[in-house]
């Protein structure tokens, strides 16, 4: 795959984006509209291509999928599964213990419109349970936000690459538009990076002493102070893995934020009113978890007013106000149910906000 | 006044830790713990052992054998455990179950494990009651059995009657060796005060072995020990342990109930 330029379904590019950084094992459970997850990954097994794609399986459950992916992460390998909302709401038990017990693994939601079964059309109402823990506990999962099938394909070997150096769970937080929507993608020439598990896998305890993957402290004491390791951890992770598309935003006067499918949207309506002469930009939050808050804050401090533009009723909305801190004004476009909002939409926000001329 | 009428064989084995392990006096957990581990040295497999910690009595279990763990979720251990071997095929995995974990929250897990002839070991501990949490009805509960969630007893009309989980295990294509055992000593003559036979612990012993040398054949190995709670039973020690041999064995009758390769009368 790699070096050429093919025509791929959004999930598609996902799967042979996983199998070009190294995918070791996939454990599948099939949920509309992720399952051409599974379904290309399921087709490429075996295959001589990928060397290191080892295992293929179908769960019996989403609970039986994120464990089995536990399992296999504890044994130091490239494991990983996908799923769409209802089926990302069965995951967050497994989540919250593989935040816990410092496993490294992907796991991807393909989010479409809740809440319940909701419908399939996309939404990305899942943000406040992908980037807030989601499972019960002190967590974070790091998230990654794809805005087209380019990056569905380019950003499983970052997920990889930033689970196992911070041993954390990382999401790939899509929807249903990224998943189905289909594109000419390019693969680069790609090398999977060796990550050192031999001080913690579970790979038998031959000539050291046992390894032990737990999620279990019943001292108080220490179960405060791993926590405590761990949010040093995501410190680090704050300070040095925030990524984001600065657009535009230097001379712009209003500032539209938006990530995935919305921000693909929101682009099109900077393109367009800056041809008009209006001082827009677009300000794209790639890391969901680490959010980019010192990037806002810093655009806020420069005087700039905000349009929050999602497929929900307002979620990263929350965190957008927050680094924008008082005083600035942060407005809000938000469609759900499955709807996408369209560019004469948004603009006509705009029209109401007065940013635009009528 | 009471004679033991058996030795244990004292020493320290590779397998354990020293840790002094927490179970309650009687329970067999204590017991269990020592064979898995002299099964483990006998086979010479410590270092090349994955134990599964699953919920329950047996999830501090990481403390006492000296060899890696992963501790899962309450019933998902045979998930946990089969996503490891996929990886690892040259490890050996086994997961302690209690029959809360394995026959209520996590039976879905237990299934599909022994359908797919997952090549992993499961050790059900069946105490006919969920006893880390204090006591609770458990599937394996027996009719009329009080319980802090059956205080009158268990009324099977609304609850169902004790689940058989070997019977079940057994009728899956994909499980190769499915034995019950009793882990409590029994009773053989009271006459001048009670004698005791350790039959059962040997039987259990050779149990534990084969079941490991199934997962080395490349089978799904489920062995079933009956066992006692004598603390959320609420009865003394030999009390409980003749309640297992001369009721629970009634409802769960001891036996080989599968045994694809064999290997019982290698």
């Amino acid at each position: 795959m790699s070096g050429n330029r093919v025509y791929l379904k959004g999930n598609e590019a996902l799967a042979y984006g996983a199998l070009e950084a190294g995918l070791n094992a996939y454990f599948a459970y099939p949920i509309t509209p992720s399952s051409e997850i599974p379904e290309t990954l399921a087709k490429e097994f075996g295959s001589k291509k990928y060397p290191e794609y080892k295992f293929f399986l179908q769960a019996a459950s989403e609970l039986e999928a994120i464990n089995m992916v536990i399992g296999a992460a504890s044994g130091g390998v490239r494991a990983m599964t996908a799923t769409s909302s209802p089926g990302f709401s069965l995951k967050q038990e497994g989540l919250s213990y593989a935040a816990c017990m410092e496993l490294p693994l992907l796991i991807v939601d393909i989010c479409r419109a809740g809440p319940g079964l909701g419908n399939l059309g996309p939404e990305q109402s899942d943000y406040f349970q992908g980037t807030k823990g989601g499972g019960h506990g002190n967590y974070h999962l790091i998230v990654l936000a794809p805005d087209s099938v380019q990056e569905m394909a380019l950003l499983p070997s970052v997920g990889f690459e930033l689970a196992f150096k911070y041993r954390n769970p990382v999401l790939i937080f899509g929807d249903a538009f990224t998943g189905q929507l289909k594109e000419d993608v390019e693969f680069p020439q790609f090398t999977p990076e060796d990550f050192d598990v031999s001080a913690w896998a579970a790979t038998g305890a031959k000539g050291r002493p046992p390894h032990i993957l737990n999620s279990l402290e019943l001292d108080h004491q220490k179960h405060y102070k791993h926590l405590q390791r761990i949010y040093e951890k995501y410190k680090r992770a704050q300070e040095k893995e925030v990524r984001f598309e600065d657009y535009r935003t230097e001379d712009a006067e209003t500032v539209i934020v938006a990530f995935g499918i919305a921000a693909r949207v929101a682009k099109g309506v900077v393109n367009k009113l800056r041809s008009k002469g209006v001082k827009i930009g677009l300000f794209r939050p790639i890391t969901l978890w680490p959010f980019p808050s010192p990037q806002l804050k810093a655009l806020a401090s420069q005087g700039k007013r905000f349009l929050v533009v999602e497929l929900n009723m307002g979620q990263m909305l929350e965190d957008v106000k927050l680094a924008a801190g008082d005083g600035v004004t942060v407005d809000f476009i938000g469609r759900s149910g499955g709807l996408v909002p369209t560019e004469v939409e948004i603009e006509s926000k705009l029209r109401r906000l007065e940013v635009v001329a009528v | 006044m009471t004679q033991v009428a058996y030795t244990v064989k004292l020493g320290k084995l590779g397998a354990l830790t020293d840790a002094p392990t927490h179970y309650c006096a009687g329970c067999e957990h204590g017991t269990l713990t020592r064979l898995i581990a002299a099964a483990m040295d006998d086979l010479g497999i410590r270092e090349k052992t994955v134990m599964i910690d699953s919920v329950g009595c047996s999830v501090l279990a990481f403390n006492y054998f000296n060899c890696d763990h992963i501790v899962a979720a309450h019933g998902r251990a045979p998930a946990v455990a089969a996503g490891l071997k996929r990886v690892h095929p040259e490890l050996m995995v086994y997961s302690v179950q209690g029959d809360g974990d394995a026959a209520s929250i996590g039976l879905l897990e237990l299934i599909y494990a022994a359908k797919r002839s997952t090549p992993i070991t499961i050790f059900l501990v069946n105490n006919a009651i969920y006893g880390m949490t204090g006591g609770q009805m458990a599937p394996t509960t027996m009719e009329g059995q009080v319980t802090t969630t059956t205080p009158f007893g268990r009324d099977v009309h609304l609850t169902g009657t004790e689940l058989d989980v070997s019977k079940l295990v057994a009728t899956i294509d994909g499980a190769a060796y499915v034995k019950r055992v009793s882990l409590a000593i029994q009773e053989i003559s009271s006459v001048r005060g009670s004698v005791y036979t350790i039959k059962n612990l040997l039987d259990a012993k050779k149990s534990v072995e084969n079941a490991f040398k199934v997962q080395a054949l490349g089978g799904f190995a489920f062995v079933e020990l009956l066992s006692t709670c004598s603390i959320n039973w609420k009865m003394p020690v030999l009390e409980a342990k003749r309640f297992v041999n001369d009721k629970l064995v009634k409802k769960f009758p001891l036996g080989l109930y599968k045994d694809t390769f064999g290997v019982e009368s290698k």
